[in-house]
Order: structure tokens, then C-alpha cells, then sequence
């Protein structure tokens, strides 16, 4: 299969952001997770938990609470008082509004996803309508004495609870006021501790109120008459999160120990009606604070400073045992983050406010498998860009040849020249940049680097000449009427003459760069795009889908290709099915036509097209070196993927020449190490 | 999990099917091919994959198929009988019937049997049975008669067994059912004669058998619905002794069909079964795979046309007539899981499932093994069957009757017989009702204590507490330590005052003395293990002549004693309720058991593991929660007598070093991890390497 000399990079320092809240959208499966930077990302969980839309963050806007409302609309609410709705096609924020409250902590929709209930810091509690365009304030509760911490409204959307510092409340909805204020005991295994924060309240439909609070306790209120039920004290520390299942049988919350508790409604002898709460499974998948959790008809989802998001299917609700009820982690996000330059051999590494980028080493010696080689030249950082403004940068692109870069935030677009000479390198941004381009999705350069490619939030697509220093706008395509889905993959073809361009949901659109026309549409699939590729002299198109379903389509024939339909035929191996990361980055060898090179966050496979497809019985991933085996075994056994998974998790992995690759690594160990250090537990003694 | 896939039909060439349906389908030499003889005049050699014939054969205008066709599988002949005598071979070259090989045969044949890897054999009405070749080689040599008169062969099978051919066959007279069993290395015929139990009223419909280790499986399908399995030794224990043996039936799966109608039942393969036959009395014929392990319906599929009851299986193909088509439905079966089991019953998808599995019911339990469900009909029953026939009783319901006035050696005897039978599902509530019953005698008959018996029941580690409750009771009453400790072993749920109480006694003198005599009977009811834990310590003791704490370290009590207390020592308990029960201990006991768990710490400790020598010995943990119990309950008392003085002194000293090492050890923690932080960067220096990497 060939050797290759790998270039194993592990400086790219990334951390992602801590999850702050999860919202799950019973109705389309998705799952809305929003980070301690403001990022707001978009997972299908029918799409094996595919990430496929992201809102990028911003400095001031730090989310405190998400919620769906309306079957699909998304708000979000924050510190900074405002409160937000997502537009989920155009990927922009449709609008903010400043609920005149300061800072808000917490936010429920109404039952029947009309209203919208905002907490502040000022102690009230206000009402939106939510109309077909924007939300309007309707009215303003009795204010309480400190913070609404957390929110929760009767299934009926009669009452609300609100839950503050030291006390719960019982909102009558009608009038607006208080009809009950249940005083939570600050005693915490007989310490007074200073105060005790309601971090989350949950109404359910027999009355009964579920506090969880900082001194560890899950307690349960009736709201009828405002008086205790019960006392679970599941946490030494603080119980930060809660969420109740639809049918009330179950709820789960989470603590700031990293452990997520399960709580059932069960019958208290075999066949009696009387049911009561029980705390049924302890799930220990976090290192760090719960920060919340949300509970969809068969998983548990939880997510927290330890920056995974955690989806444990219950084994009880799961029909079938197959892959799908299987554990999730999901730590790095679903899109490419590095782009490389093959001349030059750099790396550009995208962060949320400023790039860096890097020129790797060499080395003169040669080996044999497994070795280390020695360094004649170390890697370098040449140039670290930061960003202007609060704006989180939401995609970035370096040219092939090395002298652009391109990048975008949500309100501008900045592209920049860079002239090598000897060691010194001198950066100078192109000016005048139009005011179309802003908060582009995706960015592209031509494998000449005459052409820039940029998929706006709008499903345009615009091409620009580059120019020494200055460029020119060629063409835009517009969005297919009645659309305005943006692009978020783009490929380009190595001669240049075909432009490929994915949306979330629609197939892939082929356009004719020369022409400029469309060229045609590959037919819609299920399931979104993970990665797009154009292949080298054949031009085809390579996707991978997110159920791990790889497509080779022609461009010039318009077709499936014969390769992708047998292996359509034939189908894959059951285990390349069952893995569960997306294909994140698809790239070809120049010299071998037969040769497909792509990976995911846990390995990186070479697919040889001329080789027999592997079937059920074959063995998919050997990492032993064939010893001692004959020339006609080896030919025998040999199939279609070639699996490496040595290096992970892996972020990127792309072929600088024949013979080079470049992967680099983000090891987890290194990600933990940067967070802040998680509650204490003593180890030894009492 | 079972599955059928999509039948398919094969036809071409029309069936003479009358209202028996077919004959037979047996398989041929070559995968794929059966024969099919319909019950007129025609043999067809069916492709199965192609759904096409590929021959067909007729006998004359006037004669009759009287048994189906078979192939030999030695030669790849086939061969038919006609008009109950005449036999016909031929080959697939042959045409015309009338002019293949004739043999005409001396008496009527009932069926001919062949199976891969052996000769044919032919089964005569009478019940003889002769070698192809040998009947062949004298077509008209005597027959001798095997079976009664009016007694008329039912079904048949033909296996190997052990590379070696059995035929089991079986017959029926005045609703009596007989199974023979013969061999053909010993040539020896066994009769058995099939119990019905109570179910005396139904008929069988239809048999099935298969090979279960060193017995024959012999399910049958009764016209009350349910599935019933009799196990036949293949080789008789008595090969000499030709009389007639008994085989009981049990239940294997109730009300799969409803009677009265023709059903039809093949096993598939160990756990799964094929039944054809309505699911209740108005709906239609349905072809159903149960699991008969976890008494599951797997899958079934609805014939709205009517089956002629009749139903074939060979490899993965599943022959039926469905109407007048002969119809195959594949089918397959992956390794059956109990949630692959259960996981189809929770959606009931099908229109056949409504008859609900019958599971064993722990509630309803208390009755004797029956399984029957309305109990005012089974005293009804047993009444009758009491009076009239006696062999019919369950083995159970007799023990049960032997316990009430037999001796205690001759209920010893039947019990051992009892336990040599199978278990059946309810084994356990089964072996409970013995205990009772004869905890039962006990009571009204102080004189009575059936100690082997119980001992070994208890020893059959199907036992709790809750099962027979009066047991360690009476255990106590007799002081049976042995017992006791057995149960202590044994019981996952002693109630804590139970264990208490064995504790008290355990520490009595009376114990100690009848310890000292016993002993011999004590050392084969499973005691050795635990002495030599003992022994060992004691061993090990004098191997350390530098021993300086010589007085605390030999045992307090004697390897018995001990032995009796590692048993209460491993029992499970809840603090709360066990603490109120050790407040009742005298304070004497307390101070002996405290300083022999004293004792076993510093064994423990003594050792890198921290763990005691023996087979299972008790765990540290459970030491020290004892310790903890005891001191927790009885600390007034213990501290106001002067012997624990130096005990409680040295365990105070040992808490007080424990509390120390913790908080040195909480102090260094800090530095643990920084030494285990610059460890990991160790291994993680290299933030840039280049190296060499071949795909294979």
C-alpha cells in the first residue's frame, strides 16, 4: 500500500468551549447545545448525531438558557440581557431583544410554545408572546427579592415555578402572582452554608415541584399546599441541572461532580398503583460541573465544563440493541478547523478569536515502519492573527499556495497577502472587502490559487479573481428559488473548472466555474454531508454522509460512478457502520487515481478502488504487519481499506506530496489539562 | 431470533393430495432435492432453490403408495413401497415404475427410514424392523411379530446416535401410548410406556423427537393444546431386564394451539419448535416458532387456506400443505438470546400471538409442581388419580406421601431417586414443598428430624430462606450447627434476627461441648475447607518463632467455632435491623467474638494482600463492619468489663494509627500528583514528530 513519512502534529492547542445548555426538539429529534463562548450548535440525532448547523459565538454574549419554542424556532437568553431568536436556514441570528431586566439566568417555553418566560437578575419574572416574526413583551410577574436561577411552567401552562436564592415560587399565570413561596432549608448535613441557590425547578403535572439546589439536594414540593414532600440528598456539591422526561416517569439531573443521576417512577410493591420516586442509576461520564442535561424519549443527555457532550441511550427504552444504544461522546466538532498549504507545507489553525499558522519541519532521514525519524528542521510559528472585535471567527481558509488567507466573522470578511521573503514574512489585508461577504459560511481557494470561493449565510455562492494584492468579484450564484439554505461544504476542482456545494438537507449542487451555470444536482439523500471531494483528471465528485455512506459521483457523466455502486450494492462493512465520528476531510493521491484518502476523529483510511470490497466475515482493521505470510494469502485477504488508527483523535489528516502526510492530533489528556481542576474528592480517609 | 422468510410455492406438476394430504417429503442425496409422494400414485423429485421438478414417477392404474419414498442414501437409489408389500428401486435414469426392481416382501410394511450415513431400514406394521439389504437378500423371509395385537404404529424416527442407528417408534392401544426404542448395535428393543399424567383425556396429535445428549427428546402435541416433552434414555439402564419402564411427560409449553383441530409439531433445534395449528378455536391455521427455553412465540405466519395438519422440516425448509399447494417456507434461526427472546413478545405485532406465554408463576407456587391453573379441577383430578391408578401421580406429589409416614432412611432413599430426575421449571418451589413437608412432620412429630434429607436439599443451592421458612427454626431448636452454618452458606435472604440468633448459639458453650464429640460427623457435611482456614493459621503461627505478640495472636476460639462464625461473618445483612438484634447477645460473647475478629485483623494484616489464607475466607471489610456492628451495639456494656479493656485499648490504638496514616496520606496527595503530572508530560513531550508509517 505504500509508505508514507507523517508529519505528527499535537500543537494545535484547541480547546472547545464548555457546554452551557442543551435543548432537545422532540419533534424534528435535534438537540440545540450552546457553549460558554455563545456558540449555539444544532445536532440530528436522527442523522447519527450529526452536528450539522453551528451559530458562531461572540465575547458579550454569554448563553445562560436555550429553549425551543414554536415546534422549530430557537431562542437563547444571556447575561447581557438579551434575548435572541436563530434563524435555522440563513444560520444568522434573526434578531435580538433586550428584555430590560438585566442580566437574564433562565428562560421556558410555554407548554403549548406560545409564550416565552424569561428570569432575570432583578428578581422578575417577564412574559413574551411569541408572534410569527418577532416576540413581544406582554407583562412582568411580582418581582422577588434576588435572581430567578431557573424556570419551569405547569404542563398545563396555568402555573409556572420559578426557582431563586433561597426560596421557590408558585406563579399563578392568569394574575401573576405569587402564590406560594417555599423556603429552602440552607443546611447542608448540619453546616449553615451561606446561601442556597435553586439552580433548577421542574413543575409536573400532579403539582408536585422537583428543586435541585447548591447544597446537593434533589427535593420535591407540593405546590398545592407549599410544603416539603421529600429530600434526596444525592451530591456533596451542587446539583446544577435537572430535566423531566414527557410521560414524567423519569428525570435526570446532573451535579457538579461530574455525576448524572437517574430518577424513576416506580410502583412501590410488584403490581400496587402506588408509585414514588427512586434514584436509580448514578452515570459517572463527566470529570467536571453538570451544567445541564435534557432528557429525550430514550437517552439521557448531559454536557458540562468538561466540554463533552454525553447521550446515554436507556438500555430499558432502546427497541432494538444495536449500535444506536451505544454510549456518545462527542468532544471536537464536526468541520475542519485546519487548513494546509501542500507548497509551502503550513498549517493554519482556526481558534474562536485568531489564527495561527505554522510551517513543519523536515527531516533528511529515512526509516522504516514505526519509526521516529530525527528533526533536521523544527516546525515554526510564523504568525499569530488575531481577530478585532468581540466576534467569534466562523470559518478560515488558507490558499494552496500559500500567500492568502481568508477568513469570517459574523459581520466581516478579511482576506490577507503574505510575501515570504527568506524568513521574514510580511502580512498585508486586502482592503475594501464588499459588504456581501459578511458572515460566510464557508471559504475556498482554487488549487492555483487564482480563485476564491465564498458560500454566504444566504445559499449564494460568490467567486473572485485574485489578483497580486487585489481581487476582482467574477460571479455569484444565487440561491435555487424559494431556498435560502446556506452552503456549508464546499470543493473545488483540482483543473479548476467545477465548484461542489453542499447544504444542510438539499443534495450536493455541481456548478460550471468556467461557464458559470449549474452543472447539475446530485439526487437529495437522507442523511447530511460530512465532507465533499473532487477528485483529480476523472473529476468525481467523492461525499461522505453521515451515516458513514460514501458516494463517488461523476460530474462529466452526470452519474453515479460503477465503484459507488457496487459498494451500494454490496454495502459496507458492518463495522466502518458502526463508527461513530463523521468523515470530516476526503482528499486524493496525485499519482495513484485509484486511491481515496479520508478520516475521521479516530482513524484515517486510504480506499483503494481497485482492490475487492471487504464483506461482514473479512476482518476490517488489521494494524499487525503481514509476517510470514505468503504473497498469495496477503493478495487473498487484502481488501478495499487500508485503516490506520494510530493517530487520534485525529482533527485533520491531508497527503503534502506522494509520499508525506501531515495529521494532527489533539490529544484529550492535553484538553483536560488547560480546564479549570474539577471538585476535589479526597482520596484517602473521610 | 427465528425468522421465516418468504414462502414459496412448488408446483408444476399437480398433487394428488387427498384428504390426508401428502404422504411424505423426504430429502434426497443431493441438497436441495426432495421426494414428495402424494397419497395416490405419484413419487415427484422436487429442486427446492428452482421450484421445479425434476422427475416424476407413477405406479400402475390400481395400485396404491402405500409408504413414502426414500432415498438411499448409500447408493442414491430410490425406493417406494406399494400395495403395503411390494417394493420398487430405481434411479433417476428409470421411467417407467412398472419396470424397475420389484421385491415382494412376506408382511406389510409400515414406513422405510433412511438417513444419511447408514442403510435404509424398513419398519414393519407389526413392529419388526430388518436392514435393507439383508431383506433384499431374502425378500421373502419371515416376519416376526413385535408389538400386541389391536396396537398400531403411530409415528416413527430414525437416528444416529453416536455413529450408530436408533429407531424409535411408537404405538398406540386403547389410548395407551408405548415408545420402542431399538438399537442396532445391541439389537435390543426397549419398551416405554408414555405417561399422560393428568391430562388422561387427550390425544396425541402429533410427535417429534430429537436427540438430547444421552436421551431422546420426544415432544408431542397433545389435543389440549400443549407441548409436552418425555425424555427416553437411548441406552436403557437395565439393557436385560426387558419389562416395561415408565417415561413421565412433563409440560414444555402450554396452549400453543388450540385442539380439535389437525395440528402438526416439529422441533427445529434445541430451543425452538415448529407448530401448525390454529392459535384459538375460531382463527385460522397458523405456522408458529415458540422458544421453548424462554416459552416464547418467535414468529408466526397465518396459512388462511388450511394446512392438511401435516408438516415437514428438513435443513432450513419448512414443507407444509397450505390449501392443495405444497408451500416451503424458509427458515432461519440466529443463537437465541434472552433479549432477542423476550424482545419480539414485548410488540405482539402478529395476529397469531394473542395466547399469552405461560411463565412460572412465583406466587401461585405453593401448590405441588402442577402446573394446571384451576385448582378446584386438579383436587378433583388428584382425588381420581389417587384412587385409581398410582403410577400417574406426579414424582413429587409421592415423595410428598412417602415424607408423611415413611421411616427416615426410606424417605432418604426416595428423595435421592427424586433428585435424580430432571428438573423441571419449578424445580425449586418443587424442592421447597419437600422441605415443608417435612419441617411439617418435624412439628407434629418431635422425634422426627430427617437431618441427611434436609441437608442435602439444602445443598442443592436452589434453596432461600423465604422458601421454606420453618427450616432454620428448627435447625436452632435441634442446635444443628451444622445445619445452621449450611444455611448461612446457602440462603441469600436470612432475616437478621435469624442471624442473630445462629450467632448467639454459636457462641454458647452449649455449642463448644457437642462440637467436641460430633466431630466426625461434622468433617463430611462440608466442614474441612473452613478448618483448614483455620489450621493454616495456626501453621503459619508456629512458623514465626520471632513472633513477640505471641498471646493476641493465638485464636480465641476453636477451628470449629471459628468456622461457625466465618459463616455468620459472610451472611448479608442491613445494619439498622441487625444492630437492635446484637444488643440481645450476653456481654461475654460479645468480648469473645470481638477478640476473634481482633484476631483475624491482625491475620489479615499480616499478609500483603491483606487478605486470609483458606478457600473463602472473610474479606477484611467484612471484619472490620463487624467490628463496627458489635462496638456500635454493645459499647456500654463492653466497656464496663474488665477483660475487653486491653482489646478495646489495642483497637483504640489501631483507629488512632489509621486516622494517622490518612492524614499524611491526604497531605502527600498534592505531591502524587504532580508526580504523576510530570509523568504524563513525559510521554507527551513531543508536540511534533515526523514518522514512518506503512498501511498494509
Amino acid at each position: 500500500m505504500g509508505e508514507f513519512k507523517v508529519h505528527r502534529v499535537r500543537f494545535f492547542n484547541y480547546v472547545p468551549s464548555g457546554i452551557r445548555c442543551v435543548a432537545y426538539n422532540n419533534q424534528s429529534n435535534r438537540l440545540a447545545v450552546s457553549r460558554t463562548d455563545g456558540t449555539v450548535e444544532i445536532y440530528n440525532l436522527s442523522a447519527n448525531y450529526f452536528q450539522e448547523k453551528f451559530f458562531p459565538g461572540h465575547e458579550s454574549r454569554a448563553t445562560e438558557a436555550l429553549c425551543w419554542a414554536k415546534g422549530q424556532r430557537l431562542f437563547s437568553a444571556g447575561l447581557n440581557g438579551e434575548i435572541i431568536e436563530y434563524d435555522l436556514q440563513a444560520l444568522n441570528i434573526k434578531y435580538s431583544m433586550d428584555a430590560f431586566g438585566g442580566p437574564i439566568w433562565s428562560m421556558a417555553a410555554s407548554p403549548s410554545g406560545s409564550q416565552l418566560l424569561v428570569g432575570c437578575e432583578d428578581g422578575s419574572v417577564k412574559l413574551f408572546q411569541i408572534n410569527p416574526d418577532k416576540i413581544q413583551f406582554e407583562r412582568n410577574f411580582d418581582r422577588q427579592k434576588s435572581r430567578i436561577l431557573s424556570l419551569s411552567w405547569h404542563p398545563s401552562g396555568t402555573h409556572i415555578a420559578a426557582g431563586s436564592i433561597d426560596c421557590i415560587s408558585v406563579f399563578d399565570v392568569k394574575s401573576g402572582s405569587a402564590i406560594h413561596k417555599m423556603h429552602v432549608d440552607r443546611q447542608y448535613m448540619g453546616v449553615s452554608k451561606r446561601k442556597c441557590i435553586i439552580w433548577g425547578v421542574a413543575f409536573l403535572s400532579d403539582g408536585t415541584v422537583i428543586s435541585v439546589d447548591s447544597a446537593g439536594k434533589v427535593q420535591f414540593w407540593d405546590s398545592a399546599t407549599g410544603t416539603l414532600v421529600k429530600t434526596h440528598l444525592v451530591a456533596n456539591a451542587d446539583v446544577q441541572s435537572i430535566a423531566v422526561s414527557d410521560q414524567e416517569d423519569s428525570f435526570v439531573v446532573g451535579t457538579a461532580e461530574g455525576t448524572v443521576f437517574h430518577f424513576q417512577l416506580v410502583s412501590v410493591t410488584s403490581n400496587s398503583s402506588e408509585k414514588q420516586w427512586v434514584r436509580t442509576k448514578p452515570f459517572q461520564h463527566h470529570t467536571h460541573d453538570v451544567r445541564t442535561v435534557a432528557h429525550s424519549p430514550t437517552a439521557l443527555i448531559s454536557g458540562g465544563t468538561d466540554t463533552h457532550l454525553v447521550i446515554r441511550p436507556l438500555m430499558e427504552k432502546v427497541e432494538v440493541k444495536n449500535y444506536d444504544a451505544a454510549l456518545r461522546k462527542i468532544t471536537f466538532p464536526h468541520r475542519r478547523l485546519i487548513s494546509c498549504s501542500k507548497k509551502r507545507q503550513l498549517l493554519l489553525f482556526q481558534f474562536s478569536h485568531h489564527l495561527d499558522l505554522w510551517r513543519l519541519g523536515s527531516t533528511v532521514a529515512t526509516g522504516k515502519h514505526g519509526d521516529t525519524l530525527p528533526l533536521s528542521k523544527d516546525a515554526d510559528h510564523l504568525l499569530h492573527l488575531k481577530t478585532k472585535g468581540p466576534e467569534n471567527i466562523i470559518c478560515s481558509c488558507l490558499s494552496p499556495c500559500g500567500s492568502w488567507i481568508a477568513y469570517a466573522t459574523a459581520s466581516r470578511f478579511f482576506l490577507c497577502r503574505l510575501n515570504y521573503e527568506h524568513d521574514n514574512i510580511s502580512l498585508h489585508r486586502v482592503s475594501k472587502m464588499p459588504a456581501f461577504l459578511r458572515s460566510a459560511v464557508q471559504i475556498l481557494f482554487s488549487e492555483d490559487s487564482t480563485k476564491l470561493f465564498v458560500a454566504s449565510n444566504q445559499g449564494s455562492l460568490h467567486i473572485f479573481r485574485l489578483l497580486e494584492g487585489s481581487f476582482k468579484h467574477l460571479h455569484t450564484f444565487q440561491a435555487q428559488s424559494g431556498t435560502v439554505e446556506s452552503m456549508c461544504l464546499l470543493a473545488v476542482s483540482p483543473d479548476g473548472n467545477w465548484l461542489a456545494a453542499s447544504g444542510t438537507s438539499a443534495g450536493v449542487h455541481v456548478y460550471n466555474v468556467k461557464r458559470l451555470k449549474l452543472h447539475c444536482t446530485v439526487p437529495a439523500y437522507n442523511f447530511p454531508v460530512t465532507a465533499l471531494a473532487i477528485a483529480p483528471k476523472t473529476n468525481n465528485l467523492v461525499i461522505a454522509h453521515s451515516d458513514q455512506q460514501i458516494f463517488e459521483y461523476s460530474i462529466p457523466d452526470k452519474q453515479y460512478t460503477e465503484w459507488s455502486r457496487t459498494i451500494q450494492k454490496q454495502g459496507f462493512h458492518y463495522l466502518w457502520l458502526q463508527r461513530d465520528t463523521p468523515i470530516t476531510h476526503i482528499s486524493f493521491h496525485p499519482k495513484r487515481p485509484m486511491h481515496i484518502l479520508l478520516h475521521d476523529a479516530y482513524m484515517f483510511c486510504i480506499i483503494d478502488k481497485s482492490l475487492p470490497l471487504p464483506n461482514d466475515k473479512t476482518l476490517l482493521y488489521n494494524p499487525l504487519p503481514p509476517t510470514n505470510e505468503s504473497d498469495v494469502i496477503r493478495r487473498r485477504t487484502a481488501h478495499a481499506f487500508k485503516i490506520s488508527k494510530r493517530y487520534k483523535p485525529l482533527l485533520f489528516m491531508d497527503l503534502l506530496d506522494e509520499r508525506t502526510l501531515v495529521a494532527v492530533e489533539r490529544p484529550l489528556d492535553d484538553i483536560i489539562a488547560q480546564l479549570p481542576p474539577p471538585i476535589k474528592k479526597k482520596k484517602f480517609g473521610t | 431470533m427465528a425468522a421465516l422468510e418468504e414462502e414459496f410455492t412448488l408446483s408444476g406438476v399437480p398433487l394428488g393430495t387427498g384428504p390426508d394430504g401428502l404422504l411424505g417429503v423426504e430429502q434426497c442425496d443431493k441438497t436441495d432435492q426432495f421426494l414428495i409422494t402424494d397419497s395416490g400414485r405419484t413419487v415427484i423429485l422436487y429442486k427446492v432453490s428452482d421450484q421445479k421438478p425434476l422427475g416424476s414417477w407413477s405406479v400402475k392404474q390400481g395400485q396404491v403408495i402405500t409408504c413414502p419414498a426414500v432415498c438411499n442414501f448409500q447408493t442414491g437409489e430410490y425406493i417406494v413401497v406399494h400395495d403395503s408389500k411390494v417394493l420398487r428401486l430405481w434411479t433417476n435414469e428409470d421411467v417407467n415404475l412398472d419396470k424397475v426392481f420389484k421385491a415382494t416382501l412376506s408382511a406389510e410394511v409400515y414406513r422405510i427410514l433412511s438417513i444419511p450415513g447408514t442403510e435404509p431400514l424398513v419398519l414393519f406394521k407389526e413392529g419388526a424392523v430388518r436392514g435393507l439389504e439383508a431383506l433384499l437378500a431374502e425378500p421373502q423371509q419371515k416376519i416376526e411379530t413385535v408389538i400386541s395385537d389391536e396396537e398400531v404404529i403411530k409415528w416413527t424416527k430414525f437416528f444416529m446416535v453416536f455413529r450408530h442407528p436408533a429407531l424409535i417408534f411408537i404405538t398406540e392401544k386403547h389410548g395407551n401410548y408405548f415408545a420402542y426404542v431399538q438399537k442396532f448395535n445391541s439389537s435390543v428393543v426397549s419398551k416405554y410406556t408414555l405417561l399422560l399424567g393428568q391430562e388422561e383425556k387427550s390425544v396425541i396429535q402429533s410427535f417429534t423427537a430429537s436427540l438430547c445428549r444421552k436421551f431422546i427428546s420426544l415432544m408431542s402435541l397433545s389435543s389440549d393444546g400443549c407441548i409436552y416433552e418425555s425424555l427416553i434414555p437411548i441406552h436403557p439402564s437395565d439393557p436385560e431386564n426387558n419389562q416395561l419402564q415408565r417415561v413421565v411427560r412433563s409440560l414444555l409449553l402450554k396452549t400453543v394451539v388450540s385442539g380439535n383441530a389437525r395440528n402438526a409439531l416439529s422441533v427445529l433445534d434445541q430451543d425452538h419448535v415448529a407448530v401448525l395449528g390454529p392459535p384459538l378455536p375460531a382463527s385460522k391455521e397458523c405456522l408458529s416458532i415458540w422458544n421453548t427455553k424462554f416459552q416464547t412465540l418467535q414468529i408466526s405466519k397465518e396459512l388462511p387456506q388450511g394446512t392438511s395438519g401435516q408438516l415437514w422440516y428438513y435443513g432450513e425448509h419448512l414443507f407444509m400443505l397450505h390449501g392443495k399447494i405444497l408451500t416451503v417456507i424458509p427458515y432461519k434461526c440466529e443463537m437465541s438470546s434472552l433479549a432477542g427472546a423476550l424482545g419480539k413478545l414485548k410488540h405482539g405485532q402478529d395476529p397469531g400471538t394473542q395466547t399469552m406465554p405461560h411463565f412460572v408463576n412465583w406466587e401461585a407456587s405453593q401448590g405441588l409442581g402442577s402446573q394446571n391453573s384451576e385448582p378446584s379441577k386438579r383436587i378433583l383430578r388428584r382425588r381420581k388419580i389417587e384412587a385409581s391408578v398410582q403410577p400417574e401421580v406426579p414424582a413429587s406429589q409421592q415423595l410428598l406421601s412417602t415424607i408423611k409416614k415413611d421411616s427416615e432412611k426410606h424417605i432418604e432413599i426416595e428423595l435421592r431417586k427424586f433428585l435424580a430426575i430432571k428438573r423441571t421449571p419449578d424445580f425449586h418451589t418443587v424442592i421447597g414443598d419437600i422441605v415443608i413437608g417435612l419441617l411439617g412432620r418435624c412439628k407434629t412429630e418431635p422425634s422426627f428430624y430427617p437431618r441427611n434429607s434436609l441437608m442435602q436439599l439444602v445443598q442443592m443451592h436452589v434453596l432461600s430462606y423465604s422458601l421454606c421458612p420453618g427450616l432454620m427454626e428448627v435447625a436452632l431448636e435441634k442446635t444443628d450447627v451444622e445445619m445452621l452454618q449450611l444455611c448461612l452458606q446457602q440462603f441469600p435472604d436470612i432475616p437478621e434476627a435469624v442471624t442473630c440468633a445462629c450467632l448467639k448459639m454459636f457462641l454458647s458453650d452449649a455449642v463448644q461441648e457437642e462440637k467436641m464429640e460430633e466431630q466426625t460427623g461434622i468433617l463430611q457435611n462440608g466442614f474441612n475447607p473452613e478448618e483448614d482456614n483455620c489450621d493454616n493459621c495456626d501453621k503459619e503461627l508456629s512458623e514465626k518463632p520471632q513472633n513477640t505478640i505471641e498471646e493476641t495472636t493465638s485464636c480465641p476460639v476453636i477451628p470449629k467455632r471459628a468456622a461457625l462464625l466465618n459463616a455468620v461473618l459472610h451472611s448479608a445483612y442491613s445494619e439498622t435491623f441487625l444492630l437492635p438484634h446484637l444488643k440481645d447477645i450476653p456481654a461475654q460473647h460479645i468480648t469473645l467474638f470481638l477478640q476473634y475478629l481482633y484476631f483475624l485483623y491482625l491475620k489479615c494484616s499480616e499478609s500483603a494482600t491483606m487478605t486470609l489464607p483458606g478457600i473463602h475466607p472473610p474479606t477484611l471489610n467484612q471484619i472490620m463492619d463487624w467490628i463496627c456492628l458489635l462496638l456500635d451495639a454493645n459499647f456500654t456494656v463492653v466497656v464496663m468489663i474488665p477483660e475487653a479493656k486491653s482489646l478495646l485499648l489495642s483497637l483504640y490504638k489501631f483507629v488512632k494509627s489509621q486516622i494517622c496514616i490518612c492524614s499524611e496520606l491526604n497531605k502527600i496527595e498534592v505531591s502524587f500528583r504532580e508526580l504523576q503530572k510530570l509523568n504524563q508530560e513525559k510521554n507527551n513531550r513531543e508536540l511534533y514528530s515526523i514518522e514512518v508509517l506503512e498501511l498494509f
